[in-house]
Order: C-alpha cells, then sequence, then structure tokens
C-alpha cells in the first residue's frame, strides 16, 4: 500500500450561510502530480489556506506524511514538510535571487538565531541554494536583485525558494499564472521532473499544462470535489462539463 | 468616600471621555477612510484653543471664539491636507508619522514664535460659570455638564452622518475598499479633505472647550493626542462607536483611578505612601487597561479581527 | 558599495577627529558635543536595529532610553548618599561603577523590551505605533508621579561615575569610552545584519509571508529584534545621563521618542552608519541653528519633511545612492 504524503479528510468551512469548502477529501502520493481545478469562486484559494495553514477548517483534517498537522500554523506546517508557491509571487524583492534561496535553506535548517557568522558565506545554506537554483534554471542570475527579474524568472524563483526547504509536499497555487507559452512549456517540462522530488497538489486554470502533467485531477465546484480521477476520466465526466460548459451539450 | 465625590467623579470621567471621544473620532476616521496616521492633529487640538482664547480675548464672547475654533482649525487641517497629506496617503507608515511629526514640530515652534511661551487664558462664559444643582443634592460646574452635552449631540450627529447621508456611504465604502469608490467616480480628493477637514474641526473644538478649563500652551495637544491613540487601540480602528467606548473606558479609569487608587492603599498603608503608590499606579491604570485589551483583542473591541 | 564604504569611514573618523581637534585647540565644550552626538547616535543605532532592519515602527524607545538612564540614575544616587537600594531580602547596594551600570542597563531595558514587545507586537501597522507610543508615555507619567527619585524635577548625580583606571572627569577619555561603546555596537550591528538572524528579520520586514513559508517564525524574529534594539537604546540612556550627571522624566517623552527617529531618518533608515550621520547632522543643527534662533525646531521640522517627501534614503542615501543588495 502505497504511503499517502498528503492527506485531507473531510475539509468543511463555512463564512455564514456560505459554504466555501463542502467536505473536501484529497490525497497525494508519493511521485504523484494531482491537479485541483475548478471555476472562479470555487473555493480553491479557501481550501489552499487550509491546507497551507493560514485558515482554520470548521470540521475535517490535514495529514502530512502520517502526521496530523492540522492543529499547526503555517510555519509550523512549513517545517513539518510544505513547500508551497504562491499565485502571485511572494518574495524578499530587495534581495537578490541568492539571498532568497539561502533564506529558504536558512529556514530549513532553523538555525536562525544565529547573530554573528555572515549567512551569505555559510557553506551548506550557499550549496543548498545553488543546487535549487540549477534545478530551476536561475544559477546564471544568483546575484540578480529579485525585483530586477521578470515575471518568469520569479515564478522559477518561487519554486527555487520551496525546493530548499526539501518538502514532503509540494503544493503549488497556479504556477504558470502570467507565464507566456514558452514560458508555460518550460514550466510544464520542469514540474514533470520535479515530482520526483515530492509529489505535488497543483491548482492550476492552465488546461493545457493540468492535462500533460497531471496523473489525478479533482474538480472543485462552489466548494465541493464534484469528479476525481485520471484526465479521460475528467473529461468524458457529464457533471463536469456542465460545471465548466455550462448546459451547452458538448458532445 | 463618600457618594456625592464619586458621582462628581463619575461625571468628571465622563466629561473628559467625550473630549477624548472628539479627538478619537476625527483620528479614526482620518485612519479608517484615508489609512493615515496623524501626529499632527494634537496641533489641530492647539490650534483651535489658540484661536479661541485670542478672538475671546479680543471679542469677549465665547461664541465666537468657539467658532473661531472650529474656522481655525478646520482652515489648518485644509491647508495642511492639501499641502503635505496628500503627499502621504499613499507612502508607508513610517512616513506618515516622520512627515506629520515634522508638523507638530513647525506647529508648536510657530505658536510659540505667535503667542510666546506662556499660556494663554480661556475663560468659562459667565453664563456658564457657576454650579448645578443636580438630583440628590450634588453640586456640578454647568460648564463642565454642558461640555458632556456638547460632546454626546456631536457624537449623535456623527453616527448619523456615517449611517444616513450620502457623505456616511462614501465614508463607509472608503473604509472598506478605497480603489473601488475611486473608481466609482468619487471625488476622492475632496472627500478626503473633507474628511481631515472635519477631523480637525472637532479636535479644534475639543481643545477649546477644554482650554477654559485647563490652559491654553503649546504643546497641550500630544498628550491629548496619545490618549486619543490608546482610545483607538482600545476601541479599533475606524469604528466611531469603538471611538466613543473606549473614550468613555479611558476618561473613567483615568479619573476614578486617580482619586481610587490612593484611596485603596490607604486601607493597608500609611497615608503619604498610599498617595504616591496609589497616584503612580493611577498614572499607568490607562495603559494597563490598553495591554488587557491588546492581550485579548489585538484589533480593539469593535475593530475587525 | 565603494561609495557608501567610503562614506561609512568618513562618518566613523568624524567624530574621533572632531573631538581629537576640539582637544588639540581647546575647546572642552566641543568635546562633549562630540561625546553628545556618539551617545545619540548610540540611541540611534539601536532604534535602528527594530526599524531599519525590522521594519518595526516604535515610537516609544524613549521607554528604554529613560529607562536606562533611570538605572544609571537611581544606582549613582543610592551610591552617593550611601544607602542601599534594598535590604531584605537581598542587600542590594548603589554603585557608580560604569561597566556595572552598563550591565543593568542593558539588562532592565531588555526586559522592558520584552515585555513591551511582546504585547505591542501581538498588533501591526498602526496600531503598532500608537501602541509603543503609548507605553513612552506611560513611563513618562510613572516616571513624574512616582518621588522617590525626583519626579518632575529629575534626579542630580553630583560626579561623573567610574571606570576602572580611567579619569572619567576629563572630557577626551569620556567621549573615548563613549565612542569605543559606539564602535563595539556598529560592529555587532553590522554583523547582526548579515547573520542568518539579520537575514530572517530583514526578509520578514519585506514580506512576513514569504517568511512564514519557509517556516520561520516573524513573530519571534521581531521579539528577539525588539529586545535587542532596547537593550541598546537603554545603553545610550544611560551614558546620556552619565554625560549630563542628571535624568529627568524628558528621557521618557515623546519628543524624545521623536528625536531619536530623526537621528536615523535624516542619516537614512536600515543604513548601519545612518544614525552616526543624523545625530552628527542634529547636534550640528541644535548649536548652529539653535544659536541664531530659539525656533531652530520650525528649521529642524522642515528640513525633516524635506527629507521624508524628497529624500527618503536620507544623507546617506543622497550621498552613496541606492542601497545595494550585498552578500
Amino acid at each position: 500500500m502505497t504511503e499517502v504524503l498528503l492527506d485531507v479528510r473531510n475539509l468543511h468551512k463555512s463564512f455564514g450561510a456560505l459554504k466555501a469548502t463542502d467536505d473536501v477529501s484529497i490525497t497525494l502520493r508519493p511521485g504523484e502530480i494531482h491537479a485541483l481545478i475548478g471555476p472562479n469562486g470555487a473555493g480553491k484559494s479557501t481550501l489552499i489556506k487550509q491546507i497551507a495553514g493560514g485558515l482554520r477548517s470548521d470540521s475535517g483534517s490535514v495529514h502530512f506524511a502520517g502526521q496530523d498537522v492540522t492543529p499547526l500554523s503555517t510555519v509550523q506546517r512549513a517545517r513539518a514538510g510544505l513547500g508551497r508557491t504562491f499565485q502571485i509571487s511572494s518574495l524578499a524583492m530587495e534581495y537578490t535571487v541568492l539571498q532568497n534561496a539561502v533564506l529558504g535553506a536558512l529556514g530549513q535548517s532553523g538555525r536562525v538565531m544565529r547573530f554573528f557568522a555572515p549567512v551569505m558565506r555559510q557553506q551548506k545554506l550557499r550549496e543548498e541554494a545553488m543546487r535549487a537554483l540549477e534545478l530551476v534554471g536561475l544559477a546564471d542570475h544568483a546575484a540578480k536583485r529579485t525585483a530586477d527579474l521578470s515575471h518568469g524568472q520569479r515564478r522559477q524563483l518561487e519554486v527555487a525558494v520551496a525546493l530548499t526547504l526539501r518538502p514532503k509536499v509540494f503544493l503549488m497555487d497556479e504556477p504558470m499564472a502570467g507565464l507566456g507559452a514558452s514560458g508555460s512549456k518550460e514550466m510544464t517540462g520542469f514540474l514533470d521532473g520535479l515530482r520526483r522530488e515530492a509529489p505535488i497538489l497543483l491548482v492550476e486554470h492552465d488546461m493545457d499544462a493540468v492535462f500533460a502533467l497531471a496523473d489525478r485531477i479533482s474538480v472543485l465546484v462552489y466548494g465541493q470535489i464534484i469528479a476525481s480521477g485520471t484526465a479521460a476520466e475528467i473529461k468524458a465526466d457529464p457533471q463536469v462539463r456542465v460545471a465548466y460548459l455550462g448546459e451547452e451539450d458538448a458532445a | 468616600m463618600s457618594l456625592i465625590l464619586l458621582i462628581e467623579q463619575v461625571l468628571n470621567g465622563v466629561q473628559s471621555g467625550v473630549m477624548l471621544f472628539l479627538m478619537a473620532a476625527g483620528l479614526t476616521l482620518i485612519f479608517g477612510v484615508m489609512g493615515l496616521i496623524n501626529l499632527a492633529h494634537g496641533s489641530l487640538y492647539m490650534v483651535g484653543a489658540f484661536a479661541a482664547a485670542a478672538v475671546a480675548a479680543a471679542t469677549g464672547s465665547f461664541l465666537l471664539a468657539l467658532v473661531a475654533a472650529l474656522a481655525a482649525a478646520a482652515l489648518a487641517g485644509c491647508l495642511i491636507e492639501m499641502t503635505v497629506i496628500r503627499r502621504l496617503y499613499d507612502r508607508d507608515h513610517l512616513d506618515q508619522v516622520l512627515a506629520t511629526f515634522a508638523l507638530i514640530l513647525i506647529f508648536s515652534e510657530g505658536t510659540r514664535f505667535l503667542f510666546g511661551s506662556f499660556p494663554l487664558f480661556l475663560d468659562i462664559p459667565s453664563a456658564l460659570a457657576g454650579p448645578v444643582t443636580l438630583p440628590g443634592g450634588i453640586q456640578y460646574p454647568l460648564y463642565r455638564l454642558v461640555i458632556i452635552g456638547v460632546g454626546l449631540v456631536i457624537a449623535a450627529g456623527l453616527f448619523l452622518l456615517i449611517a444616513r447621508t450620502r457623505i456616511g456611504i462614501q465614508i463607509r465604502a472608503g473604509e472598506a475598499d478605497r480603489e473601488m469608490i475611486a473608481a466609482l467616480g468619487v471625488d476622492i480628493a475632496k472627500l478626503y479633505t473633507l474628511i481631515f477637514a472635519l477631523g480637525a474641526a472637532l479636535a479644534g473644538l475639543a481643545g477649546a472647550l477644554v482650554g477654559a478649563i485647563q490652559s491654553v500652551q503649546v504643546g497641550m495637544g500630544e498628550p491629548v493626542l496619545i490618549l486619543a491613540f490608546v482610545v483607538i487601540v482600545i476601541g479599533g480602528i475606524g469604528s466611531i462607536k469603538g471611538a466613543l467606548i473606549g473614550a468613555l473606558l479611558v476618561g473613567l479609569t483615568d479619573t476614578l483611578g486617580s482619586v481610587l487608587l490612593p484611596l485603596f492603599f490607604a486601607n493597608f498603608m500609611e497615608a503619604s505612601a498610599a498617595t504616591s503608590v496609589g497616584s503612580s499606579l493611577a498614572s499607568m491604570s490607562i495603559y494597563i487597561l490598553m495591554a488587557g485589551v491588546l492581550l485579548f483583542k489585538p484589533t480593539g473591541l469593535f475593530g475587525e479581527a | 558599495m565603494m561609495r557608501e564604504k567610503l562614506v561609512n569611514l568618513f562618518l566613523f573618523l568624524l567624530l574621533p577627529v572632531t573631538a581629537l581637534a576640539a582637544f588639540a585647540l581647546d575647546e572642552p565644550f566641543i568635546i562633549t558635543l562630540a561625546t553628545k552626538a556618539a551617545i545619540l547616535a548610540l540611541a540611534g543605532v539601536g532604534l535602528n536595529i527594530a526599524l531599519g532592519l525590522g521594519g518595526l515602527v516604535s515610537f516609544g524607545h524613549a521607554a528604554f532610553f529613560g529607562i536606562g538612564g533611570y538605572a544609571m540614575g537611581i544606582l549613582a544616587a543610592h551610591a552617593q548618599s550611601y544607602t542601599p537600594i534594598m535590604e531584605s531580602p537581598f542587600l542590594i547596594e548603589g554603585t557608580k561603577s560604569m561597566p556595572v551600570i552598563w550591565l543593568v542597563a542593558i539588562v532592565v531595558s531588555g526586559l522592558a523590551a520584552l515585555l513591551i514587545g511582546a504585547l505591542s507586537l501581538r498588533t501591526s501597522g498602526v496600531y503598532f505605533i500608537m501602541v509603543t507610543l503609548a507605553f513612552g508615555q506611560m513611563l513618562f507619567y510613572f516616571s513624574i508621579s512616582w518621588p522617590a527619585y525626583g519626579g518632575e524635577d529629575g534626579l542630580s548625580i553630583y560626579v561623573r561615575n567610574g571606570f576602572p583606571g580611567l579619569n572619567t572627569l576629563d572630557p577626551l577619555t569620556f567621549f573615548a569610552i563613549a565612542f569605543a561603546v559606539l564602535a563595539l555596537v556598529l560592529l555587532f550591528a553590522g554583523r547582526l545584519a548579515r547573520a542568518p538572524f539579520g537575514l530572517a528579520l530583514s526578509a520578514a520586514r519585506q514580506n512576513a509571508e514569504r517568511v512564514e513559508a519557509v517556516g520561520l517564525a516573524p513573530f519571534r524574529l521581531r521579539l528577539v529584534a525588539f529586545v535587542i534594539s532596547g537593550a541598546v537604546t537603554g545603553l545610550a540612556g544611560a551614558l546620556f545621563a552619565d554625560l549630563n550627571r542628571f535624568v529627568s522624566p524628558t528621557m521618557f517623552s515623546w519628543q524624545t521618542s521623536g528625536e531619536i527617529m530623526i537621528f536615523v531618518i535624516l542619516g537614512g533608515v536600515g543604513r548601519l552608519f545612518g544614525p552616526v550621520a543624523g545625530a552628527a547632522l542634529f547636534i550640528l543643527l541644535e548649536h548652529v541653528l539653535g544659536g541664531l534662533s530659539e525656533f531652530w525646531h520650525i528649521y529642524l521640522g522642515l528640513l525633516l519633511l524635506l527629507v521624508v517627501l524628497f529624500a527618503r534614503g536620507g544623507m546617506i542615501g543622497l550621498i552613496a545612492g541606492r542601497e545595494v543588495a550585498h552578500d
């Protein structure tokens, strides 16, 4: 029985009368890319926050590699092995590319309460950071100021920082957002290889990428998972077609 | 301690609370709608007091003095809003703090230059000067009762303004989403200037009213400003209701604390030690109250969570 | 980068050169001014750790400045009157030894920063500014009303405190002591900024969400920064009280908090030597402009306004350009 690395069980979250998350369960197995798709307003951000730690669910639980992380904060879940990338790049803009990556490595090492030795000269952290940067293809830009990077390069840096955490699970929120055709192709190819590092829960709108990458796809509509299966199954599912295409019969 | 004395002190606490409310209401509106922290609010309080004192000395009319206070403070508010403040809306809080602190320096020294370092005097108008007999035989200064009345009327007026008028809707919308109301065609520049001037007028009025009981001098506004900040922390930013309740809490805690704490300690300490321990603790009581609120509701009693 | 290093070197040498020149020209008053600049710069360096590095807009740092000052005042007052501070359960006597006083100042202001920080850091943004201002004010009123140490009138210490082996009454010697402390703290602050702690703290200032996502807790980072910041400013307070041989509630006032901020801003927030530039400029203005007009604060206000609106990086920003992301 392959172990499940991310186990989201029966999450519920309501805001007053609005059921933003209605009995959602998702799993993620090693080496897998599980895509989460759904129309706007389906409750994807709310769900992401409940998995990553910013929002407390009304009921249900979240587990990383067997550990129940439901009571843990965002910081604690990151330490427990969640590597997250944001829909809108969330980086330290004044820092260089390398500094951002070293920050990730520093977080992973946990030894932040050090006050005297220069952090950028620490071998282990630099190596860890450069490894991640090489994997995403940003090694040549290590000295560039993050604010000066192109949009696509910032998305790459986001992934690099997540890599330095050596996570057990990746949670990626629209990594393709804002990338042009060639950028998306590159990112798709990259994510395909990334699954070997850790499985990816991929929240995406870009259907080409989703169908190319995903082993499993779950469809979120009005807070509920209405369908979950392989790409072929999802394409054929009538409920999904209604949700995405309206009442037209796209036979 | 006698009941009469207690009631008197409660009324004093309400009176000081109501004046604090005038300061806090302006500050919280300015912050809620424009996202701006304004340290110069104390200077506007001072401008109102000085304008009132100057006009009262020149004309002998307290009413004219109050009008002058409102006008001068509102005018000063408009002036600084159009020259300095509007450049700060998009800046971070540090810049706002520093720039408005710079305004305090300019206002304070400017006032000292114009009026000198000695306090001015503003007399309570003779019509309001005497005591009034309240039910129960309590004698209480009429003027202070009038202040309480004025403050409550203004509070009611503000609630109505925000809840019932067009400007009020714009204010509430602005608090919720600044960019949106601009996109909807509301003239933001005018709205902001208006709100700033309104806050300034309230501060100036408070300065004039209190100036008759205390003295009118340079630097009188800043201690009140900081107390108003405490009120806002307790009440929550952007909430007029929070400002009123917070202000009454602070006013009562301050007044009753300074009277009751020494008495409390006199139960098990000798008189002079009781007075010093009591009044020292009393001086901190408001801040201890604030710290208490911070522990349980960091965004204030009525602020957004 | 080179430019900033040159500017830093200039600023580092500015005060000692001024003091030595004043010594050579037999102008002890100028030496005292240089000493005052060094001590105020130290207060600013303290604030800069929380403000420049951590992004914490603390408008109540006078709280720590005053605590350091009163630590000195209380210890020295008891020593000079030969009465112990406490007799039971422990015997605690006063002292006029600077190293001991500094240690007490650092520890007590650090503890105060821990308490105030733990409460204040539960808030953010405007609330934080207002709360820190309020706590400073609380200590101000407390020090006025507590009768034992002079209240509103303050506390005079008749003779400057002692440092083993040195004649602290000599202006140049006392300058050297103050400057040595400043230099050591600058060294420490510089290393702090480049250390793992500094990287994480500055990252939290830029983007707290990012710091959380890598598994570091911004609250803890900020609290530690606030404590270190308070301790350094407290040390400056002890030295300041020693310089003037006088401590009063004014050291706790909001005006003092504002002034410490001014040193940092005029020089350049977040720049290591910013407070040195700012304090030196402030002393210069106070002395020169103050001599010309008793209303010189108006000009200070105008200058501050201009710097905030148009010269955001302060003096160092103007001369050395934008800060380069450094390794």
